[in-house]
């Protein structure tokens, strides 16, 4: 195993019948790296997603995630990563700290470093007058920066995050993003998920699928030099524009 | 001629939390209307109370020109509305919920075929793929459909293309302009500033109070900041280091920039050198051109 590196995995494939959803993926994040997993609706994301993280079976392939196996070792993966996302995060019918706890002991942790991390976290987000209200309470906001803390406050190795701003205004998309470069300063590797491109611009690298397949992968400078395009919207167009799955 | 929305001194409270205070503004008959606000700013709530789902506090309003409480049934007839989340049946097929919706209205599912043609034939190469099962782009293809199967006056869109990708959100957005060609008035919410920027105009709401309502050009004109564009090699660190420079009122990023929001003392060239003495590389600051982004993240942050 390769020791800087957070993802590994070689021609990965997964097939649903005969409908390959996933088409021969290969490719490596770095430790600490911010890396943009794009790709248009349908492409695949979700599908690749599930198999780093351990919830799916690749039909063949092999890769690690954390330095774990991801065929043999999905149970040790899923103790290294965190995951969160836009469409489920959190309980709303528990408080804040209710939420925390449950997340964190699913993770492992033990009573006392709950309390320890908890106290760490409310008082970065300045939470401390929250911890005991109900989720369905607080504004999105908040709910956001506490969904993405409940998903490391384990100190994973890997946090996967699939589009976890979808639907958030531009206000508080910017201050989640500032918690990423957070994670990733603190030697966190972040796989993140997005539709808003501008956001492709504030990782170190990022993939585009099309069709089951990585069709492009770099720097966003490097993508916009190669495609001589000046926002990443236009390289995603560019790239995404030969799609014969689309939706 | 009447104005296809109406909506007067609305007010709707739940328990204390004031969710619309004294709204008002009108939308004319085939306009583009905007609705733009960060998340709990009302604007879902606006939305119920316009199909007639709740009732406000007080106020009065009208769509299609029919009163909200006296000629709900009637409203009710004449719009079309895609709510914030999925609103079709998951566990049925695709041209199961668009039957199901055309019952609902007394219309056959072909009879406003011409409306939405091209998203018509995308979906009829699946038509027995069970709704859960599509992905984002061809969920909203088809929440779309089904608001317009009875060809209403109006259509009442709460963020329709959240979590939708960049070239399916043209593709809608090109067939709400077809829409809007063929007379349907369209109010739009949207967390896509592009997106807010192809509207005729924009209603700014923020904590359940209307800012403004006004063409993107000029609410943008009229934003008043001297504004900069920034970068450098390492920008994260940039980020923090102009924060914490005098004279900076506010700084984000902006895509592959930052954008800098400066007072009036502001001296582009000393905040370079500043950012040189600090082991920055390749800094580069320019005076930039606001945005609808950088308007809507002024009136944020005078909270």
């Amino acid at each position: 195993m390769n020791n800087n590196l957070a993802i590994s995995v070689r021609n990965l494939v997964k097939r649903f019948g005969n409908f390959t959803a996933v088409d021969n993926l290969s490719f490596d994040v770095r430790r600490g790296e911010i890396f943009g997993f794009l790709g248009a609706n349908g492409a695949g994301k979700t599908t690749a997603m599930r198999m780093l993280c351990g919830l799916s079976y690749p039909t063949s392939g092999s890769g690690t995630v954390a330095g774990f196996d991801i065929t043999t070792q999905a149970e040790d993966i899923k103790r290294h990563i965190g995951y969160m996302s836009q469409k489920f995060s959190l309980y709303e019918g528990l408080t804040v700290i209710e939420n925390l706890t449950l997340f964190s002991t699913i993770y492992g942790m033990s009573a006392k470093e709950i309390r320890i991390m908890s106290d760490e976290v409310f008082k970065a987000l300045g939470m401390e007058q929250m911890k005991n209200t109900l989720v369905k309470d607080i504004p999105t906001g908040w709910r956001q920066k506490l969904a993405f803390s409940a998903a490391t406050m384990h100190r994973p190795d890997v946090v996967f995050l699939d589009e976890p701003t979808g639907g958030v205004d531009p206000v508080t998309r910017r201050k989640f993003w500032e918690l990423i470069y957070q994670a990733s300063a603190q030697g966190i590797t972040v796989f993140v998920t997005t539709h808003y491109l501008d956001e492709a611009e504030y990782c170190n690298r990022i993939s585009i699928m099309v069709d089951g397949q990585i069709k492009a992968l770099d720097s966003p400078e490097n993508l916009k030099k190669e495609y001589e395009a000046v926002t990443m919207d236009e390289v995603f167009r560019l790239v995404a524009k030969d799609a014969k799955r689309g939706d | 001629m009447t104005p296809a929305i109406d909506i007067e001194n609305v007010t709707k409270a739940y328990g204390k939390d004031v969710a619309l205070d004294n709204v008002s503004f009108s939308v004319p008959q085939g306009a583009m209307f905007g609705l733009i606000g960060p998340d709990g700013a009302g604007k879902s709530t606006l939305y119920q109370i316009l199909t007639t789902l709740i009732a406000p506090d007080s106020g009065k309003a009208s769509v299609a020109g029919f009163d909200i409480i006296k000629d709900y049934r009637a409203i009710r007839a004449n719009i079309g509305y895609m709510p914030e989340r999925f609103s079709l049946y998951p566990d049925l097929t695709v041209k199961e919920n668009l039957h199901f919706f055309a019952s609902l209205f007394g219309v056959n599912v072909k009879d406003n075929y011409d409306l939405t043609a091209p998203f018509f034939d995308q979906l009829a190469k699946f038509p027995n793929r069970i709704a859960r099962a599509l992905s984002g782009g061809m969920k909203q293809k088809l929440a779309l459909a089904c608001a317009l199967i009875h060809r209403p006056k109006i259509l009442l869109l709460d963020e329709p293309t959240t979590g939708v990708d960049t070239v399916s959100r043209s593709e809608f957005w090109d067939m709400l302009v077809t829409l809007k060609e063929k007379g349907i008035t369209i109010m739009v919410s949207t967390s896509y500033m592009d997106e807010a920027q192809r509207c005729q105009t924009i209603a700014l709401i923020d904590k359940g109070h209307i800012l403004d309502v006004d063409t993107p050009q000029r609410l943008v004109s009229n934003l008043g900041e001297n504004l900069y564009s920034a970068s450098a090699k390492e920008m994260y660190p940039l980020l923090q280091a102009l924060r914490k420079l005098p004279d900076v009122k506010n700084c984000y990023t902006f895509g592959a920039t930052l954008h800098l929001v400066a007072g009036n003392e502001f001296k582009r060239d000393e905040a370079v050198k500043a950012m040189i003495d600090r082991g920055l590389t390749d800094v580069k600051i320019y005076p930039a051109e606001g945005t609808i982004e950088d308007l809507f993240i002024k009136l944020a942050d005078n909270e």
